[in-house]
């Protein structure tokens, strides 16, 4: 295949993901929001809530704005591609884009951490056993002298 | 404010919290971005040259499949920035092919050779209760890191 030359679009830009998962505010309440406060900002609504890009100051400023309407519920990240990028966007893949298995499984969790956000906000701490429950179980895992019974026990 | 790199690293939780509490997350979309917007010659999909392969081989040894060289391209830089580390251990969004799967080993297996940073082991959370410690571990964890413009500020030891 000829190689040919390569002129990204959007250089110099960031985009950011805003997922929002609340009982409140929806994806076009933010949207409306975003459009308010923003200048020259591209900002593209979606299912779960916002892609916002533009250069990174303004991108940033708009972002901790959008936060504060229900900070414990706005989850933002990072994303490599911008919006409608046909190497990505659905539209010319012919089928769902690869890469939200990981959104889905982390948005059946999120309401785990707003509330956990929201009780740490108003002060209260976690037991030591709980603090215990989501650190690495490393006893969980079999010792070698237990793995060494077991092979000697069958081989005898 | 630190840079902290995040396991699985393409995490909304992990990457959100770091920035929550005031330190820049080092994901993958940070080194996907730079390629995507590096003109140069086109090599779909990911604008990854065969030069990034090459790249791999500082982390990853030339028999190995150059799938885990090329994504090693992308995560080695980051891990080598890093002052500090959040891995969240059995997480189920992390999976793939052999090439995805092996790299993630290696992530993991990289990011604990860095004995000079300090790293948090984690849990996703199940329930209410362990959502209040998940964010609690994390904040404790970040505030023991050099807040912006505070280079003097003691790092946190091993976790």
């Amino acid at each position: 295949m000829p190689a040919k030359e390569y002129h990204p679009d959007f250089v110099g830009t960031v985009t950011k993901y805003v997922f929002i998962e609340s009982p409140d505010i929806t994806p076009q309440h933010l949207a409306i929001k975003a459009y308010e406060i923003s200048s020259g900002v591209m900002i593209k609504e979606t299912c779960f809530g916002l892609q916002v890009t533009g250069k990174p100051q303004e991108v940033d400023e708009i972002i901790k704005e959008l936060r504060k309407t229900d900070p414990a519920h706005i989850f933002v990240k990072d994303r490599g591609f911008p919006p409608g990028d046909t190497r990505r966007c659905r539209a010319n893949l012919g089928g769902a884009r690869p890469g939200y298995y990981g959104h889905e499984f982390e948005m059946g969790l999120i309401r785990f951490v707003s509330k956990g956000l929201l009780n740490d906000e108003n002060g209260e701490k976690a037991s030591d056993a709980e603090l215990k429950d989501i650190e690495e179980k490393k006893s969980e895992k079999l010792p070698v002298e237990e793995l060494l019974k077991i092979v000697n026990s069958e081989e005898n | 404010m630190s840079k902290v790199f995040i396991y699985p690293s393409t995490s909304l939780i992990l990457s959100d919290m770091v920035e929550r509490f005031g330190h820049e997350p080092l994901g993958v979309a940070i080194a996907i971005r730079e390629r995507i917007q590096t003109p140069g010659l086109d090599s779909p999909p990911l604008q990854m040259t065969p030069e990034d392969p090459k790249k791999g081989l500082k982390y990853a040894a030339v028999e190995v499949p150059s799938g885990v060289r090329g994504r090693m391209a992308l995560f080695g830089p980051l891990i080598e920035e890093a002052e500090a580390a959040i891995i969240i251990n059995d997480a189920d969004l992390a999976f793939g092919c052999m090439g995805c799967a092996r790299t993630n080993e290696l992530v993991k297996f990289s990011v604990r050779q860095r004995k000079d940073i300090p790293v948090l082991d984690i849990r996703y959370p199940s329930n209410e209760d362990e959502g209040l410690a998940f964010v609690q571990k994390i904040k404790e964890f970040l505030s023991g890191l050099p807040e912006k413009n505070d280079p003097g500020k003691k790092k946190g030891g091993k976790k």
